[in-house]
């Protein structure tokens, strides 16, 4: 029986290694080149992954549809944005680079988690009475409340930060990065990113995700197998909300304005969580790859429509559908949903290790069979 | 403490009203530590809502509920099977998305004891305790002859084997009582007989009190200790098997007068 | 007195749209308990529908109003083609789960294509005016004749819809179907047709609704769909979805709570209230003022 729960220190040695090597390429970020234009793609790269996976905690391993993840992403960026202006106007620090800079970095990012989480818990919980539907729209109604009443904080959406000198101040000595910073400061969402999803995944093959995907296949099982229902669900609730609130204190620190309007169902932008709903449907309910990789996928195909990268190779009538990113995306999902309702990946979750592995297995074998048959 | 002779469940005049239907009136048992007593009664007679009430899904209008001494009326359902209480469904309900082994160690859940912080960081005691959860898990397995099948997708099992899968992750709760509600439904005479020594090896290995809903007389006159039978919600008869087969009320309450 | 009956007009003239559109949202989910977030958008349909129907109607001489049969035949047919082209397919397939985000997902691609369609376009189409300007004045305040003849159609449909699903063989088989579809097969009721059915006369019910809803807010841009059919399911909801006369009366009180919060609270805060009433009333008594409970079998 050993090695049915072996350490698997192997597959966790190779993508530590792995890990740091990412981190330490975008450590080197300035020296390879980079460019503000592609490290900003980097930066949003890693919200958007952020997002979609802590969403599919919440749709593809609990099973409740949440429609309301990009209001704890708000939460998390006004959390990281005002608590870095408060600090950097009382003085606290002067330049993005000493070690009181960095104090406050820590202190705001873990804020905006927090904080997000909290809010996640006041829309878990009323939440919990409701089926399917309602909870869906329970979900929109509480994005929706808490974009609405940001917006209404006089410090944050009057005159706060979108709009007039205060913005400029914040973004200028506050916490947002400018060009060139974005490159140096490069290492931060990467490693967060990386963080993250690895918490996510331990979250996941452990008793909690076992909790939670039994409720989602019968919650009625689940609860006669003594799982405590309403306690997972708010729990799931709040650790998808938490790492939205991460996901925001990174967008915050790379978007050169923080208004609201980013963050509304119909928005025009991608930044909206019927998006966010559409990379976790694509990508698979039930795997953190695949809500990766549909996060990187569809935010690329996005960057190149809205660049025009496709009117030259598209053929007339599809040019005009292609000028509207959010029809093609709904478009996707619903013959995703009709020929592969599992998604790209379904529950399956990558293991380079594993891979690595069997390859080499393969090999092995081949090369043992091969040897035998010379051998006759 | 309990002592060895108190009784595992005392339910005393229990009910439950729907709107104005009663479903289950003053409905009394007693069911001593390691008994197996069989709740039979024809279609709609209420024995499913007896164990709907007994787990909590349901909230008693009336009477009262007791644990090896200790009141479990209106506790919720998890709360119930952490007290000692674990059950099957009429319908079996699997986690159908999750693994054989993975069903089983669900049940385990509220007695793992590490924390967020320990999954996340994969600490010492994280792993301990999976390792034994495993090794319960394929044990619970292994009883059922279902260890060779511990990472099969549950839904992929043929009738007979979800059935005890059920059962298996039913025991993992570690309970002092189990209602197994209809667990021979759907099921030839081959997995009948396949059932009835599961369910002996069951009293023999673990020693838990057992109240079994069944259709199937010949399993319910072999395997029960007592019977008691009710129909419209009401208790008609009480006694061991013999008696009960030969009830004038009972037989007029399956096969109409 | 003026501001109080300027904000009763206000609401009762938001009321009487929401109440409409609440009957259709109202009457699909109570067959199919899909919440299909594109009612609100078939009202978008309806109103670009008018946009080019009304001119042509009034050239001719005749009523503006005339035009709604246009809008409920091209309302219609897009209900029927959506339910054909993708909610059928997922219900086949899918989980309820799965049929959700295929609405949210229609709904994505009516407000998106209508975007995209040139004739359509990105820009807010005006609508010419249907009714007559004017109405009853009160202190200052003035209900307008729209605002009557929206209460008076939606009440009229109210009634058509109650009888219509009480005593016709087809509204019997809809409530046959809303509460048990196996069972409906086994009675022989052809459960796909009802379903068609059902979303045709749905979605022509919101056709209605859009000329309501432009009679008093001339504009139509391709969003305008989007709140207006969250509302009116928060007003279906709160009446307790499933009732036809619930939904008429959410209707009637979702506008007046967002009138009056907008007038003597802050109308920059009016959507939080009408959301916060939706959380409420789940919470409290999630079938809705005038609904059933309906419990799952255990």
């Amino acid at each position: 029986m050993k090695t049915r729960t072996a350490k698997k220190t192997g597959g966790y040695l190779l993508n530590a290694v792995l890990s740091a090597a990412v981190i330490a390429v975008s450590v080197m970020a300035p020296d390879f080149g980079a460019t503000v234009k592609g490290v900003t793609i980097v930066w949003q790269l890693c919200y958007f992954i952020i997002l979609s996976c802590s969403l599919n905690l919440v749709i593809g391993f609990l099973g409740q549809l949440s429609l309301g993840h990009c209001g704890f992403m708000a939460v998390g960026a006004y959390t990281a944005a005002l608590i870095s202006l408060a600090f950097q106007r009382a003085g606290f620090y002067t330049d993005k680079g000493g070690g009181a800079f960095l104090l406050v970095l820590v202190i705001c990012i873990v804020a905006a988690g927090i904080l997000a989480a909290l809010v996640g818990v006041l829309v878990g919980i009323p939440a919990l009475r409701m089926k399917g539907d309602y909870l869906a729209i329970i979900t929109l109604g509480f994005g929706l409340i808490i974009v609405n009443i940001i917006n209404n904080l006089p410090f944050c959406g009057m005159d706060g930060l979108s709009k007039g000198s205060a913005a400029s101040a914040l973004y200028a000595n506050g916490l947002g990065f400018v060009a060139g910073q974005l490159i140096t400061w490069l290492w931060l969402p990467v490693a967060l990113t990386i963080l993250s999803v690895i918490m996510m995944y331990m979250f996941v093959r452990s008793k909690y995700g076992r909790a939670i995907t039994a409720i989602r296949d019968n919650e009625i099982a689940a609860a006669a197998s003594g799982v405590n229902v309403s306690h997972f669900k708010v729990l799931t609730f709040v650790v998808g909300a938490f790492f939205a609130g991460i996901a925001g204190a990174i967008f915050s620190m790379c978007s050169s304005t923080l208004s609201t309007a980013s963050f509304n169902f119909t928005s025009s932008s991608i930044l909206n969580s019927t998006f966010i709903v559409v990379m976790v449907v694509i990508g698979g309910m039930g795997s953190l790859t695949g809500s990766s990789v549909a996060a990187v996928l569809l935010y690329l195909l996005n960057y190149t429509i809205k660049n025009g990268k496709w009117v030259s190779v598209l053929p007339v009538f599809l040019r005009q559908l292609f000028a509207y990113p959010m029809l093609v995306y709904s478009i996707v999902m619903v013959i995703v949903i009709i020929f592969r309702p599992h998604g790209i990946f379904g529950t399956y979750e990558f293991s380079l290790y594993n891979s690595l592995k069997r390859l080499f297995s393969k090999r092995r074998t081949a090369a043992a069979a091969k040897e035998v048959t010379d051998n006759e | 403490m309990s002592n060895e002779t108190s009784p595992v469940l005392e339910v005393e005049h229990l009910g439950i009203s729907f709107g104005g239907l009663k479903a289950v009136g003053d409905f009394n048992l007693e069911i001593a530590p390691g008994e197996l007593v069989g709740l039979i009664g024809p279609n709609g007679a209420g024995k499913t809502t007896v164990f709907n009430l007994l787990t909590g899904v349901y909230k008693p209008t009336e009477g009262e509920i007791r644990l090896c001494g200790r009141r479990i009326n209106g506790m919720r359902t998890h709360e119930v099977v952490a007290a000692g209480i674990a059950r099957t469904f009429q319908n079996i309900r699997l986690f159908s998305q999750m693994s054989v082994i993975d069903n089983v160690k669900v049940a385990f859940t509220k007695d793992i004891n590490y924390g967020l912080g320990a999954s996340v960081f994969r600490t010492p005691r994280f792993w301990k305790t999976e390792r034994a959860i495993d090794g319960r898990a394929m044990e619970l397995l292994g009883i059922f002859g279902l260890a060779d099948k511990a990472d099969a997708l549950a839904s992929a099992l043929p009738y007979g084997q979800q059935r005890k899968l059920e059962i298996a992750r039913a025991l993992a709760t570690d309970m002092k009582l189990l209602l197994l509600d209809e667990p021979a439904a759907g099921m030839n005479p081959t997995e009948t007989a396949e059932l009835l020594a599961c369910i002996n090896i069951i009293r023999d290995r673990f020693g838990i009190a057992i109240l079994l809903i069944e259709h199937d007389m010949s399993l319910v006159m072999n395997v029960c200790q007592r019977i008691q039978v009710i129909n419209f919600g009401q208790t008609i008869a009480a006694g061991l098997p013999e008696e009960i087969a030969v009830n004038p009320e009972v037989i007029k309450a399956y096969l109409g007068s | 007195m003026g501001a109080f009956l300027t904000a009763l007009f206000t609401g009762l003239r938001l009321g009487s749209v929401y109440a409409l559109v609440a009957l259709g949202y109202t009457m699909v989910y109570g067959i199919i308990k899909l919440i299909n977030f594109a009612h609100g958008d078939f009202i978008m349909v309806g109103a670009y529908a008018l946009f080019f129907t009304v001119p042509v109607l009034r050239a001719a001489g005749a009523p503006a109003w005339l035009a709604v049969i246009a809008a409920v035949l091209v309302c219609a047919a897009v209900g029927m083609v959506t339910e054909l082209a993708a909610y059928r397919p997922v219900r086949k397939t899918g989980t309820n789960m799965t049929a959700l985000i295929t609405a949210i997902a229609v709904s994505l691609i009516l407000e998106n294509l209508a975007q995209a369609i040139p004739a359509i376009g990105p820009n807010p189409r005006t609508v010419a005016s249907i009714f007559a300007a004017g109405g009853i004045s009160l202190a200052g305040a003035t209900l307008s004749w729209a605002t009557i003849i929206t209460i008076a159609v939606s009440l009229v449909i109210m009634l058509i819809l109650y009888s219509f699903t009480q005593k016709t063989r087809l509204g019997r088989a809809m409530r046959a179907v809303s509460e048990d579809k196996q069972a409906a097969t086994l009675m022989g009721i052809n459960v796909n047709s009802t379903i068609l059915i059902t979303f045709a006369i749905g979605a022509g019910l919101a056709g209605v609704a859009a000329l309501m809803y432009v009679a008093q807010y001339p504009a139509a841009t391709n969003v305008m769909g989007a709140t207006l059919g969250l509302y009116a399911f928060v007003a279906a909801v709160l009446g307790g979805i499933g009732s036809i006369p619930g939904a008429m009366l959410g209707g009637f009180v979702i506008g007046l709570i967002y009138s009056f919060s907008s007038a003597y609270i802050s109308s920059s805060l009016a959507s939080t209230f009408v959301y916060l009433i939706l959380i409420v009333v789940l919470l409290i008594k999630p079938a809705g003022i005038l609904g059933k409970n309906v419990g799952e079998k255990v």
